[in-house]
């Protein structure tokens, strides 16, 4: 479907756009002329002896106002939908602006009908259900998702950034703004300082999130997409805190019965209220792991228990007058780790698209409530305020970047770049959190909110659209990428194989930093937190004959996708071919080029990849199965030879395949033929060259003593040169047509460490390797992953 | 950071491997530990196997490759030195430290030319010097995703050849390997920021 460039909706959309307009048009046609009878006809339907008989029985009546809110409701959630599918749809718009344009687009859109039909839009949004059923789903889905070694790793410059830098912007823009006030002449001298602190609050709450998906593809390094994730998680809570403690004081009657006294309260309270929150959070992260833990026979309750209790630590910290945001996120965070764990695969998927369902819906509701707000008739405008706060915003974003990283870069083991802090700067763009807090201040209050809403709606309109499509270009600016579109072929092989090179180096070198008390905390999870939260005892064999069956999926796919074609294997290897010097033309130059751009493998984001509005593509898995499928089928012959790489390798070489048993007798040869089909996939429960079990070391099991204890004699066997050959008939075409005659490489076969990834190297991949692994899900004390991935958490 | 300073003396020959791969005391602090990370047996030095439970490598295409290169000359055995010297042709390329360098003394592991050479080995598994048209077909099948065809590959393998090579030998030389890379910014492609 193509779509043009800046019409994301699809056509069906505008059927339902035009559907809606109508319903409005009716249900407002139907609300003046029917006010008398509209009572009538509602009762009618649940008055069965009622008091007026109706005078016959209407074959067909519309009643709307039954469902007026629900069906708006839904009507809007699937307008955006239908905009979001619209938008991904289109190839390149995703990495021209953030989704949130799309949104707020949308809401626009709603609201401009709204406006124009005159209908009376469903009250969706006030005080008590923003937060307490619109804000939670947002928060979690954040918190659940945030990748938790990058952000424990960077927590001090994160929490001196985010922490300070939403005081440093709340007050240095609160001031500057009342300083503005004091000025007669712009006619906004009734703003007392307060009031405008407490705009400062809410005007600081940064959204840079939705920005990450524009310059996820210039590959920003980790510690800055952490920097600014980790602002976006602790931002919301951080706002929401400041704003109540405000508010509390301008509940207080007069600004100058405020005494030093109550700011060193109001100071101490915004401690407590943080801590406070970020604790109940952790209590209610371990209760539900905890439960989790006894549920493996009902696992259709375990989503319900993770999204139950992550809402009852929200609440019961609000309860208290502590932040149910940071509780939230605490609990998402804890909770994770283990939940991921004991829950069944089925659950573990469920809870992550329904988290961020949760969270797409919440939020589209909030951005069309904003656009509903902004094409109305509730507006103040004053120039000067306005102008001044954009202003003012952007330079207290600039000076809090500036100064806070300066300070933190002398701590820092890597210090962020000059350029890593104008990304910062750049992304600081607002989203729903401001909106909802300025469009709940209380009248009572703010005579002049509806300056401040207008206010807040131009920050947030200029933020999203201008900085939000720049910042793309702008980080691919700083990149200063060598745009050399035309490398030759060399190049482009050669740079992509340096990448790959770096990449895999990076990996062997590892992440490093805060060893002592990453340990430490390693070490006491494993001792008593994971003996106490995770199940036990999942039934091995489930597992293993789900990564049989995944990999019999895989090789089915693989033979219908036509790769196994033996038409690849004709020409030999050794073919000595006469070095035509031939003269290729310019476009055949062109089209390998091409072939060749696009074909070749990505390099593995060594970076985080979150996606606010959608889960992980599926790409980088594919790619990755490919390259491990290949791998692992030409994993023989140099066990035997001893070496691993056996360059120049006679033409027509069988590779023939044997199968090897690290843990049980090896067969006997002379297998049936027939089982030659399934050879990689029968044998693969013992063909675990990939497979690692990542057990602790308490529950290490005899088992896994014999494998290795097995294994290795096999290895020894292999290196001695008799291995047991089974020499299958068909295994040369087999070969053939299973890998293109990969070079055999050695693999290890007695993988069954008993040992603790998490114990040392500290590879998270959660990119990929969770996505691998999201099929073949861990469970209990034995981690089993797809190939060396294993389940990192 | 303060106490592990102490560690420092637990590495065998500390200062001459400073001298040869150039890492400051912090990163060959580092890198001990996770030399000693990865060798989870206590061996005391790490095998391939070792290597290969590194899982992202295995999802890198030219992860078994990589891990050769880290075993020179058929070795079974990794030992520090050895690993950090590896290592050290992905230190970032320090602008003062060339202009400062003693001629005389050989060139330092990151220099342009060994980074060079370190990517050159890993095309040319026979060592003999030069990428035959063979040993680049091989390469670009590893690194390419399975929906192109043989013949494709064998056609842009041919043409990289052709391309780089100059004096019609019909493989690419070292010199002509780096001829065809001059414009690239080799120093910045194979370096690795935390190896300060």
């Amino acid at each position: 479907m193509r779509v043009q460039a800046l019409v994301p909706f699809g056509p069906w959309s505008w059927c339902l756009f035009l559907a809606t307009l109508h319903c409005c048009g009716a249900s407002s046609k139907l609300n003046r002329s029917t006010d008398s009878s509209a009572q009538r006809e509602l009762n009618v339907r649940f008055a069965a002896a009622s008091s007026q008989p109706a005078e016959t029985i209407s074959v067909f009546t519309l009643d709307y106002d039954y469902v007026q809110i629900p069906y708006e409701v839904t009507l809007w959630i699937l307008l955006a939908s239908l905009a979001k599918i619209g938008f991904h749809l289109h190839r390149r718009l995703p990495g021209l602006m953030p989704e949130s344009c799309l949104l707020i687009l949308v809401g626009a859109l709603v609201g401009a009908v709204i406006f124009g039909t005159d209908h009376k839009s469903p009250p969706v949004m006030d005080s008590s259900i923003y937060f307490l059923y619109l804000l939670p789903p947002i928060v979690l889905e954040s918190g659940y998702f945030m990748p938790t070694r990058p952000f424990f790793e960077n927590l001090g410059s994160i929490l001196w950034w985010a922490g300070l830098g939403a005081l440093l912007n709340a007050f240095g823009i609160g001031l500057s703004l009342y300083l503005i006030c004091q000025v007669p002449a712009f006619g906004l001298g009734d703003i007392n300082l307060l009031q405008n602190l407490l705009f400062g609050s809410l005007i600081s709450a940064v959204d840079p999130v939705a920005v990450l998906a524009v310059f996820e593809e210039a590959r920003v390094n980790e510690q800055l997409y952490m920097m600014i994730f980790g602002e976006a998680l602790l931002n919301d809570g951080i706002s929401v805190v400041l704003y109540n403690i405000l508010i509390a004081f301008t509940k207080m009657h007069k600004f100058e019965d405020i005494e030093p006294v109550d700011i060193l309260a109001g100071c101490a309270r915004f401690i407590i209220v943080g801590c406070g929150g970020v604790f109940f959070g952790v209590i209610f992260g371990f209760i539900s792991a905890f439960i989790t833990r006894f549920t493996q026979n009902i696992s259709a309750i375990e989503p319900l228990i993770v999204f139950m209790f992550s809402y009852l630590s929200y609440l019961v910290a609000e309860t208290l007058y502590l932040s149910g945001i940071l509780a939230i996120t605490a609990c998402a965070v804890t909770m994770k780790k283990y939940v991921e764990e004991n829950v069944s695969q089925t659950s573990y998927t469920t809870i992550k698209y329904f988290m961020k369902m949760l969270s797409s819906v919440s939020e589209t509701l909030i951005f069309i409530f904003m656009g509903v707000s902004t094409i109305g008739k509730n507006h103040e405008w004053n120039w000067a305020f306005i102008c001044f706060t954009l202003v003012f915003c952007q330079i207290w974003r600039a000076i809090s970047v500036f100064a806070l990283f300066y300070v933190s870069n002398r701590f820092r083991t890597f210090p962020f770049s000059i350029k890593d802090q104008c990304v910062i700067f750049y992304s600081g763009v607002r989203g729903a959190g401001s909106f909802s807090l300025a469009f709940l201040l209380p009248l009572s209050l703010f005579p002049r909110k509806k300056l401040f809403v207008t206010a807040t709606l131009v920050v947030i309109y200029f933020t999203v659209f201008i900085q939000g499509i720049t910042v793309g270009p702008l980080v691919r600016y700083l990149d200063v990428r060598k745009t050399n579109k035309k490398e030759s072929i060399n190049e482009e092989l050669h740079t992509r194989l340096m990448d790959h090179l770096k990449a895999g180096v990076e990996d062997v070198c590892g992440q490093w930093s805060h060893y002592q008390v990453r340990d430490k905390f390693k070490k006491f999870d494993h001792k008593y937190l994971r003996k106490i939260l995770i199940r036990k005892n999942l039934p091995k064999s489930s597992l293993v004959s789900l990564y049989k069956k995944l990999e019999m999926k895989q090789a089915i796919e693989m033979v219908e996708s036509g790769v196994l074609s033996s038409t690849a294997f004709s020409i030999p290897y050794q073919a000595q071919r006469t070095q035509e010097t031939r003269r290729l033309s310019p476009e055949d130059v062109e089209s390998m080029r091409d072939i060749l751009t696009r074909n070749m493998y990505q390099v593995r984001q060594r970076t985080l990849s979150y996606n606010k509005y959608n889960l992980q593509p599926q790409t980088s898995e594919k790619q990755a199965k490919e390259i491990l499928i290949r791998r692992r089928n030409t994993f023989r012959e140099s066990v035997r030879k001893g070496h691993s790489l056996p360059w120049g390798k006679p033409a027509g070489t069988k590779n023939i395949r044997y199968l090897s048993f690290p843990y049980s007798n090896p067969l006997p040869a002379g297998r049936d033929v027939k089982m030659a089909e399934f050879t990689d996939h029968d044998g693969s429960d013992s063909e675990l060259p990939p497979i690692t079990f990542n057990t602790h070391s308490p529950a290490e099991s005899i088992q896994e003593r014999r494998w290795t204890a097995e294994a290795i004699p096999m290895k020894s066997l292999h290196r001695a040169g008799t291995p047991p050959r089974f020499g299958y008939q068909r295994s040369a075409s087999r070969e053939e047509r299973l890998g293109r005659g990969r070079r055999a490489i050695l693999r290890p076969k007695p993988l069954f460490h008993a040992v603790d990834e998490e114990f040392e190297s500290e590879e998270e991949a959660p990119a990929f390797g969770s996505l691998l692994s999201s099929e073949l899900r861990p469970g209990g004390d034995c981690n089993l992953s797809h190939s060396p991935l294993l389940q990192r958490k | 950071m303060g106490s592990r300073s102490s560690h420092a003396a637990k590495i065998p020959d500390v200062d001459s491997i400073r001298r040869e791969t150039g890492f400051s005391q912090a990163s060959l602090l580092r890198l001990y530990h996770r030399f000693r990370a990865l060798d989870r047996t206590g061996k005391g030095y790490l095998s391939r196997l070792d290597l290969q439970q590194i899982e992202a490598l295995a999802v890198n295409p030219l992860g078994d490759r990589i891990i050769d290169s880290f075993f020179p000359d058929g070795s079974l055995r990794l030992d520090f030195p050895g690993f950090v010297r590896v290592l050290a042709h992905f230190r970032p390329v320090d602008e003062e430290e060339d202009g400062n360098r003693d001629p005389k003394e050989p060139e330092p592991l990151n220099s342009r030319m060994n980074k060079l050479r370190f990517a050159f080995q890993l095309y040319d598994l026979d060592r003999d010097g030069k990428i035959s048209r063979h040993e680049m077909l091989q390469v670009l099948r590893l690194m390419v995703g399975v929906q192109v065809t043989e013949e494709q590959l064998e056609s842009i393998a041919d043409r990289t050849v052709q391309e780089a090579d100059e004096d019609g030998d019909g493989a690419v030389s070292f010199l002509e390997f780096t001829k065809s890379l001059e414009k690239m910014n080799i120093e910045q492609k194979m370096s690795i920021r935390i190896l300060k």
